[in-house]
């Protein structure tokens, strides 16, 4: 029993859990549209292009870390706006103009970073995340927009799911299509930004992805996929920060590395059923 | 916020004027102009590439015209929420979870508005649709798990849930066999007593003969819109088919188009 309650006698490690659990949920929930859109390589891409945004707040605000939530969510949401209407541009496939944008931008964040001095230790935090180091009032952040994230899928539901099952059907039942896709483009970006202390930059994709494959492996609704993947994250939240603590692993990634075998057990345990 | 356009019943169904629609400056349509009466069934023939598909999305307001005008109950189209199109099979993921009865349910999403959760009204929809189409036993099936003619009457159940008044089916009848084709187009014709227009593209010349109302020979443009007798005509058909058309010595007519690229 000392054995899992040792670490959370510490407050920060309490804080990590819980920012752990609600990130692991939001990412799960919000991971379901973007794996059954094929939106994978879009959620990565989001992820890095927020690096120049939060680099420059970093510079203009000396390092404090809350003020950088709002700089990474602005760039978020423009970057998330701009990729998708690129992609509606039928000249450059949608994939490469995405990776030159992606990868261009990405490069200006890490330069722009590495003007300071000591830029080594911060661009790590960056790109990697630290949930340990969450202050009370970056999951105040994480709660409030977090759930305001959630109650807007819940809210549309049956949107969504129309548009990303049949968006021709979306058209002639005339739903407001173009703004439905900016908003699910908006809360995939809003999602990263409030996930980024958790895992960071370089490893986003996978808590959006890697919970909701290993549920859509288990199911075949999409309400039920969204739960399981909800629990799958939280729990992979939960035993990585324990991993974490006691193997002194970098806790982004022993939460990624969690749920990657969650997958890994499950597509095996598929395997073996269907023979 | 969703449009309920009102209806001058007075107007035909569908009235399409003058046409033309292009894609990199070659056209896909050229000065189709036609209307139906409420209640038709119509079959769309043609080669493929011959503007079929192209046609539906004008009709349903998914596509603008580049020219011409496509009027539904006197109004255009981009406001009526009483088109339904079917896709071909094979641009449906199949995989995607959700049920037979959620995809039905989708069609209620214009009637339920932004923000409401199905009532008891429209679950009652969706289990009579189901009933019609005789897939209320596979409601809770995962939409992957049902047969290509299954998955036909499943599109036509949301049609129905979603009260259409003119439907739209790309193709239905390729890659079914023909004990589900038959049982599809039966159905077709048990919806007729509902006045619900149909206009269906298919390949295959006999069956479009035999079930619809009126045939229209398609080939970027209108070569022939009549009742069966009137259009399949040798003439006709080689000008819509050219060299894929084959006709023996006994005047049977072999149609060489088989198989639409997927």
């Amino acid at each position: 029993m000392s054995f899992f309650l040792e670490p959370l006698q510490y407050e920060f490690i309490q804080r990590g859990m819980v920012a752990a659990i609600l990130v692991g949920i939001l990412c799960a929930v919000v991971g379901t549209y973007v794996v059954l859109r094929g939106m994978a390589f879009f959620g990565d891409a989001l992820a890095h292009t927020i690096l120049p945004g939060i680099a420059l707040g970093y510079l203009l605000t000396g390092g404090a870390r809350e003020p950088l939530f709002w700089w990474a969510l602005g760039t978020a949401i423009v970057a998330a706006l701009g990729i998708g209407a690129i992609s509606k541009n039928s000249e450059i496939k949608e994939d490469t103009a995405i990776g030159v944008i992606f990868a261009g931008m990405f490069a200006l964040g890490i330069a722009l970073i590495s003007t300071v001095r000591s830029y080594a230790v911060d661009l790590s935090h960056f790109l990697f995340g630290d949930v340990l180091s969450v202050s009370p009032g970056s999951l105040w952040l994480i709660v409030i927009f977090g759930s305001l994230v959630l109650l807007v899928v819940f809210a549309l539901y049956k949107e969504f799911l129309t548009l990303s099952f049949d968006p021709i059907l979306a058209t002639t039942l005339r739903l407001p299509v173009g703004l439905l896709n900016n908003l699910l483009l908006s809360l995939i970006a809003v999602t990263v930004a409030v996930s980024l202390q958790t895992v960071g930059v370089a490893l986003m994709v996978a808590m959006l992805v890697t919970p909701a494959a290993t549920a859509s492996l288990l199911t075949r609704r999409l309400s039920r996929m969204m739960l399981l993947a909800a629990l799958i994250a939280s729990l992979s939240g939960i035993i990585g920060l324990y991993v974490s603590y006691y193997l002194s692993i970098a806790s982004g990634a022993a939460i990624v590395l969690t749920a990657t075998l969650f997958f890994l057990l499950v597509f095996l345990w598929k395997k073996l059923k269907g023979r | 916020m969703y449009p309920h356009t009102h209806h001058e019943l007075n107007k035909p169904i569908l009235d399409v004027q003058n046409v033309t629609v292009r894609y990199d400056g070659r056209a896909a349509l050229e000065e189709i102009t036609f209307h139906l009466h409420a209640g038709e069934r119509i079959a769309v023939v043609g080669p493929n590439g011959a503007g079929k598909s192209t046609m539906f999305k004008v009709v349903s307001g998914v596509l603008q015209p580049s020219a011409g005008e496509v009027t539904i109950f006197g109004s255009q189209p981009h406001r009526h929420v009483c088109i339904a199109y079917i896709p071909q099979r094979s641009q449906v993921d199949w995989n995607f979870p959700v049920s037979v009865a959620d995809v039905v349910m989708m069609g209620r999403s214009a009637k339920l508005g932004l923000l409401n959760w199905p009532r008891k009204k429209d679950w009652e929809y969706v289990w009579h649709a189901l009933e019609i189409v005789e897939l209320s036993d596979l409601a809770e099936r995962q939409i992957g798990q049902l047969s290509g003619g299954q998955q036909q009457r499943m599109f036509i159940a949301r049609a129905l849930a979603q009260e259409a008044e003119l439907i739209l089916m790309d193709e239905p009848l390729s890659g079914l066999d023909t004990p589900s084709q038959e049982g599809l187009l039966n159905m077709l014709d048990a919806l007729q007593n509902q006045t619900v227009t149909v206009m269906v593209a298919t390949h295959d010349l006999d069956q479009a003969a035999r079930h619809f109302d009126r045939i229209m020979l398609l080939n970027r443009r209108i070569i022939a819109f009549d009742v069966p007798q009137n259009v399949l005509h040798t003439d006709h058909l080689l000008q819509a088919y050219g060299g894929r058309l084959k006709v023996d010595s006994g005047g049977t007519i072999l149609v060489d188009d088989c198989c639409p690229p997927d």
